[in-house]
């Protein structure tokens, strides 16, 4: 039953990990808006050189 | 979706083709690029931009995906934001480098759109990327600040036929709310508390002690409550804040058992692992939170689908070009001053009631009536608030205050404002209300009985019953139902502003309908045309005169016509507000108002027809009623009481006495008061009236009845007074929509039934102070979860036996 006391931080450790990556996701706007990042993945990939020319790196507002 | 997916290599040429961009039909085959065939200058100017720029790719994703454009916009229609103290409320951050900005667009429709708007920098140097948020049809579009203007971004969206949505009332949100963002982190933490308890209680269920000795279960008790406390103290706070409003209001409201029972389970599980060494009901508590919040967030993200504006600032365009002296300068709305002279161009609105001094006013006021006739002005003519210029520009003298225009008037009457209606609550108010009273005095008629016969029972008793009646399930009953009812009728073309349209819907007993814009459209009208008749080789040269015009006019006649032969037309003139002209074949058609052809005598008709200066005729537009609306009044009428109130003058009682049934109330020559009175009669007569219009100017009748349902063409559109906006391919559903509302709520009533059953097995066990623990955790989130999959299945059940039964009886 000793094993229960390495195996349960470890587990809630783990979940905590989880938990803070859901939290980063939704902080960073993630859920905001849900349907186009799902079909994006469907567009095709534009290639380097039509890429968005970076103008500066867009600041948080 | 009827449309083929347009393909490269077969251009769709000819006179019935659709525009190869944005798929309207081609009123002749003058518009040609590449082989294709575009309804308009700006459909063509969007596809040559768009290949030029390496974008052809628009045109690949499967449906005809561009917006109608209208051109590129007049030069300097947006300079005004480019002015200091405008651009500062539009942009969200700007520094000397780059500025970002986001605009509202209401014509984003599918994935085409977001990738286009996607790639807006490669069709403008100096815009980097932009991104779409298609939920809220909003682009957010960062470009370095140096290069391109504020104007110029907004110039660019709209000649693409993405016009940004500027107006006051989205300059005045505060941004996006973070409401979303925190249910979600609540829900996050909730569900990570939950789950992770879980797998501490479920061994307990089964008996740990058993196995293991007590020491396990204290520490399996203490780990669940620290897990707890996040969820307790953020994500039950809401719940905390509303019951504590709710007490310091003496209002006794759903919140107060929930935050009682919360508060009970809270206790009564710290007590029990602190001071008796068991693990408590952490586990039905973090859930209980958990399930909560994910009522919240589906009744949240139902909402959302519904963008309702009610503000009539709306309405009115952000800002307006004031006139001084030789100089045009753009002015705020609420600068506007008696006697400031301004200039209206095409499609803009009238800001407030005015004179016209200058220029062609051909003037729409369908906001306003509901007809959408434009009508022709003088100058020296009173203009009223809200009409729409539809012809050149014009130059105009405010008269009346902004705020105290014939509009604002109307809308700041008492009388239109909706109050709610005496003693009517909202359904799961009205049950909340007793049954918190009655669980507050089971639970404390147990505790006195166990104090009497055995104190040691008590509290336990208290507090088993308050939980095990949480009305959780009662809370998730009416947003789970009345939830999935709103999305089903959302997917039919039907939109609420709230759940409790639903239940007014329900409970109507009255229909009242407009006649202009609701059961007629003028789109849909007959052309007349009275006159000496036309050869096919004059019916084909006036069809393609009138393919050069967008004027509503010059599109009936187009559509009356229906020639197949295309002519060109030269030296065409389009005199704003009096017609066209132009050579075809030889022959010089005017086609236009009888002023401006000099004829003698006033005629009827609409449009009048001179070929090489003879006098040919007129057109005449009437006003076409909907399809199907006759089956639709007969299968009401079975159920309702109907009536039609039209601001129009007897012509057409004929033709709506035969389509309503017999003994209808139908009054003509109705003012927007008379119908307002009308309404306020019947509810006086104690029924529930629901007012199904269009237009500003029923906006009185739609705030004064009990449910509103503005009927629109383009869900886009605005609807200031509504409660519920119909789509107008919907309208002939409309029984079903009733239909559908009575079954939701007797639905709801259902699954109220059955967790009140849940919640009297359970308090009669509880009170007896037999409750277990396990029964207890088992019980609630089982009964939660029954109830709302009782309230989904069944609404959808419902829905499709709605639909069913008309496929059935369909001939």
């Amino acid at each position: 039953m000793i094993i229960l006391l390495f195996l349960i931080p470890l587990s809630i450790a783990l979940a905590v990990v989880f938990l803070a990556a859901f939290i980063w996701a939704v902080r960073s706007g993630q859920y905001e808006d849900t349907s186009p990042p799902a079909l994006r993945a469907l567009l095709e990939e534009p290639n380097a050189a039509k890429a968005p020319r970076p103008i500066v790196q867009p600041p948080q507002p | 979706m009827e449309w083929d997916a347009p393909s490269v290599d077969t251009p769709r040429a000819g006179a019935e083709a659709a525009c190869f961009h944005c798929g309207e039909p081609c009123r002749d085959g003058s518009h040609e690029a590449a082989g294709r065939a575009f309804c308009c200058a700006g459909c063509r100017t969007v596809f040559e931009l768009l290949t030029e720029n390496g974008l052809a790719d628009f045109y690949e994703f499967g449906e005809v995906a561009g917006v109608k454009s209208q051109g590129a916009p007049p030069p300097g229609q947006f300079h005004f934001l480019d002015e200091p103290a405008v651009r500062r409320r539009v942009t969200q951050y700007t520094d000397d480098r780059l500025t970002r900005v986001q605009f509202r667009i209401p014509a984003i429709h599918c994935m085409a759109c977001v990738w286009l708007l996607e790639n807006l920098f490669r069709l403008q140097p100096g815009i980097g990327s932009s991104r779409v948020n298609f939920a809220r049809k909003e682009v957010s579009i960062g470009f370095a600040t140096a290069e391109v203007r504020l104007s110029e971004v907004a110039a660019l969206l709209t000649s693409l036929g993405y016009e940004p949505d500027l107006n006051l009332a989205d300059l005045d949100q505060a941004g996006p709310a973070p409401g979303a963002r925190r249910l979600w982190l609540q829900m996050g933490v909730a569900g990570f508390a939950f789950g992770n308890i879980m797998l501490f209680s479920v061994s307990s269920y089964f008996g740990l002690d058993h196995f293991s000795g007590p020491h396990l279960k204290k520490l399996f008790g203490w780990i669940s409550l620290l897990l707890s406390l996040p969820v307790i103290a953020y994500s039950a706070a809401d719940y905390w804040r509303a019951a504590w409003v709710s007490l310091r209001q003496r209002r006794l409201t759903l919140d107060v058992p929930i935050a009682l029972g919360m508060a009970a389970f809270l206790l009564r599980s710290a007590h029990a692992v602190i001071f008796e060494g068991a693990d408590g009901y952490f586990d039905s508590l973090t859930g209980l939170i958990f399930f909560l919040l994910c009522g919240k967030w589906f009744q949240q993200k139902t909402f959302d689908r519904l963008v309702f504006d009610r503000d009539y600032k709306s309405f009115f365009p952000l800002s307006v070009t004031r006139r001084t002296g030789i100089n045009e300068e753009r002015a705020a709305l609420s600068q506007l001053r008696i006697g400031d002279r301004i200039v209206l161009r095409h499609g803009e609105l009238i800001p407030a009631d005015a004179t016209l001094a200058d220029g062609a006013a051909l003037i729409d006021y369908s906001f306003v009536t509901g007809e959408s006739a434009p009508v022709e002005k003088q100058p020296g003519d009173y203009l009223y608030a809200g009409g729409r210029q539809v012809g050149g520009a014009m130059e105009i003298l405010i008269v009346k205050q902004v705020s105290q225009s014939y509009l604002t008037s109307l809308w700041n009457q008492d009388a239109f404002r909706k109050r709610p209606r005496h003693s009517f609550a909202t359904l799961t108010d009205r049950y909340s209300r007793r049954f918190t009273a009655s669980i507050l005095s089971i639970a404390s008629g147990a505790a006195i009985y166990w104090a009497w016969r055995d104190p040691a029972l008590a509290v336990p008793a208290f507090t088993a019953v308050l939980i095990v009646a949480c009305p959780c399930a009662l809370a998730l009953a009416a947003p789970f139902g009345l939830g999935a009812a709103q999305r089903l009728l959302a997917r039919r073309g039907v939109f609420l502003k709230d759940a409790s349209a639903l239940e007014t819907l329900a409970a109507a007993g009255t229909i009242v309908f407009d006649k202009t814009g609701t059961l007629s459209a003028a789109g849909l009208g007959e052309v007349i045309f009275a006159g000496e008749p036309l050869t096919p080789d004059e019916r084909s040269g006036l069809f393609a005169l009138a393919g050069q015009s967008a004027h509503p006019i010059a599109l009936a006649v187009r559509r009356f016509l229906k020639s197949s032969h295309s002519h060109g037309v030269s030296q065409f003139h389009e005199i704003p507000g009096s017609g066209i002209e132009g050579r075809v074949a030889g022959h010089w058609l005017r086609l236009g108002s009888a002023s401006w052809l000099n004829l003698a005598a006033p005629r009827p008709g609409n449009a009048h027809l001179m070929i090489d200066g003879h006098y040919r005729g007129a057109f005449a537009l009437a006003c076409g009623v909907r399809p199907e609306i006759q089956p639709l009044l007969q299968r009401l009428a079975r159920t309702h009481e109907l009536a039609l109130l039209s601001g129009d003058n007897e012509n057409e009682r004929e033709r709506f006495a035969q389509l309503f049934p017999r003994g209808s109330e139908m009054r003509f020559n109705q003012s927007p008061l008379d119908k307002l009175h009308f309404i306020k009669e019947r509810q006086a007569a104690g029924r529930t009236v629901i007012m199904v219009g269009d237009g500003l100017n029923d906006a009185g009748a739609l705030k004064q009845s009990d449910a509103g349902v503005a009927v629109m063409e383009h869900i886009n559109g605005f609807s200031p007074a509504s409660d519920v906006i119909l789509a107008a391919s919907a309208l002939p559903r409309l029984d079903e929509t009733l239909r559908l509302a009575r079954a939701a709520v007797r639905i709801v009533r259902v699954s109220f039934f059955i967790s009140a059953a849940y919640n009297v097995v359970g308090v009669a066990i509880a009170a007896r102070g037999l409750l277990a623990p396990v029964i207890c955790a088992i019980l609630m989130p089982l009964s939660s979860a029954s109830v709302v999959a009782f309230a989904c299945a069944a609404t959808s059940l419902a829905a499709w036996r709605i639909a069913f039964g008309r496929e059935r009886t369909a001939p």
